[in-house]
């Protein structure tokens, strides 16, 4: 078994119009630049994949990544706890003209409403937003005395992540923070793909170290020495 | 209103309240000053919702790894012990209860604990983070903030007029004037300002401050 592909461009290839993308990343910790980036020039050239649903924690910063995406007109929704950042022209812009659909979820519910999609949990009961505007038309019940609201799980087509060291068959490691909505995406998405650092053949990841065990990831590409997300911004880059 | 404490001084006084061996998570922004307060001799581990325990101040500039930062998406150091972890472990340290303490900001406190922090009205893009899961999540949910707001409006209130981020969830509130506890659904005077007649102080609250005991004097040093 080896899930590596040779490139970024057939890595991406298989995502239609459409489709439900989550896409790892806290701000720039854990951007899989190099992913969005080849998904970007293929809509460049074909012009597709188009109408898509971007499930992240933001709405994408500066000029490049999910920001680029938007820019450019690729997504139709976003599902995100925080779309705002040190520049969050593109999204904001969209927004106001009402060019682009906002399912703003709190931070924690969309990480256990991801989890839950992986886990084949339909839904699950929480007091984050109980009595708030996020939980408007949603079924409320108590439990040991407090109220809470019924959230739904959350799943999608496609999952873009990076990760620092996969082996063959996609077992993961992160570095340092940019774990965060990874491990989550690769069990939610039904086809998941993952650029990492260096890939290993199999045995080259300590079996106590693997995060994200390799049953959840379907792709594993090479980006060497991938861009940071942030470090990009600072430095002016832009991919529009 | 003469004299009030300092933003860095309210950050002082709601850092002496946070114990030994505490497991405490700050809002972004002024509640991140409480951990410069923390007290001589305590261990305080800190947490940050995107998926790490145990950081630091911020590195030197220059030395930055953006692959390592906070919540508020600055740079942060590790501290020896640190841990990563991903975003669903993460949170259920806040919605587990596993925190000790949550310490947030506020636009407005409601004397029944609602708590207002996310937004002032319907106009712009909303965005909410983690701030509506960390108000259920510690075991102690506190708010630092200044008394009234730049133009005097009040934000102790009877009821938020603006969007609510929880209801019923904050027991403390450090002001730049008092610490209030929220109990029963009033707000009971704990600490004053020396020299701050209750009367004054409750021109400035837009509920009744209920007193129960001794009110102690708010008394912080230059900081």
């Amino acid at each position: 078994m080896n899930k590596t592909i040779a490139t970024l461009d057939e890595a991406v290839a298989g995502i239609p119009d459409g489709a439900v993308i989550m896409i790892g990343g806290f701000g720039g910790s854990g951007a899989p630049i190099e992913l969005i980036h080849a998904l970007i020039d293929r809509y460049r050239k074909d012009g597709s994949p188009h109408d898509l649903t971007v499930v992240n924690n933001n709405a994408g910063n500066g000029r490049i990544g999910i920001a680029a995406m938007i820019d450019i007109g690729m997504v139709r929704k976003m599902i995100c706890s925080f779309p705002k950042s040190s520049d969050p022209r593109a999204f904001t812009e969209k927004y106001l003209a009402g060019e682009i659909e906002l399912e703003l979820v709190p931070q924690g519910t969309l990480a256990e409403r991801i989890r839950a999609g992986g886990a084949g949990i339909p839904a699950f009961y929480t007091p984050t937003s109980f009595g708030t505007e996020l939980a408007e038309g949603k079924p409320v019940e108590e439990f040991d005395g407090r109220m809470c609201v019924r959230e739904n799980w959350l799943k999608a087509d496609f999952a873009l992540i990076k990760a620092d060291t996969a082996d063959h068959h996609g077992n993961l490691t992160y570095r340092y923070a940019s774990r965060n909505f990874g491990p989550l995406m690769c069990m939610a998405a039904g086809h998941t793909i993952v650029q990492a650092t260096r890939i290993v053949a199999p045995g080259g990841i300590d079996p106590e170290a693997v995060v994200t065990p390799g049953l959840f990831v379907d792709a594993v590409v090479e980006v060497a020495e991938p861009q940071q997300e942030e470090a990009m911004i600072r430095a002016g880059v832009a991919y529009v | 209103m003469s004299m009030k404490l300092t933003n860095a001084q309210i950050a002082w006084r709601a850092a002496q309240d946070i114990e030994d061996g505490a497991y405490v998570n700050l809002g972004i922004g002024f509640p991140e000053m409480v951990a410069k307060f923390q007290a001589p001799g305590r261990h305080v581990t800190y947490h940050t919702e995107n998926g790490v325990l145990g950081f630091g101040d911020a590195p030197p500039e220059g030395e930055e790894d953006w692959d390592l930062i906070n919540a508020g998406k600055k740079a942060i150091t590790l501290k020896p012990g640190a841990s990563f972890f991903h975003h669903a472990d993460s949170f259920a340290m806040v919605r587990g209860g596993h925190l000790d303490v949550a310490i947030l900001g506020a636009l407005q406190v409601a004397q029944n604990g609602d708590l207002a922090n996310w937004r002032v009205g319907s106009k712009g893009v909303p965005a909410v983070g983690g701030a509506m899961d960390l108000v259920h999540g510690a075991k102690r949910v506190a708010v630092i903030t200044e008394h009234v707001t730049k133009d005097g409006k009040f934000k102790l209130v009877d009821e938020c007029t603006f969007p609510l981020t929880g209801v019923n969830c904050i027991t403390r509130v450090y002001t730049s004037l008092a610490v209030v506890d929220i109990s029963d659904s009033r707000f009971v005077l704990r600490e004053k300002l020396p020299g701050m007649s209750l009367e004054e102080l409750q021109s400035f609250t837009g509920a009744p401050l209920h007193v129960e005991g001794d009110v102690g004097e708010l008394e912080v040093p230059e900081v």
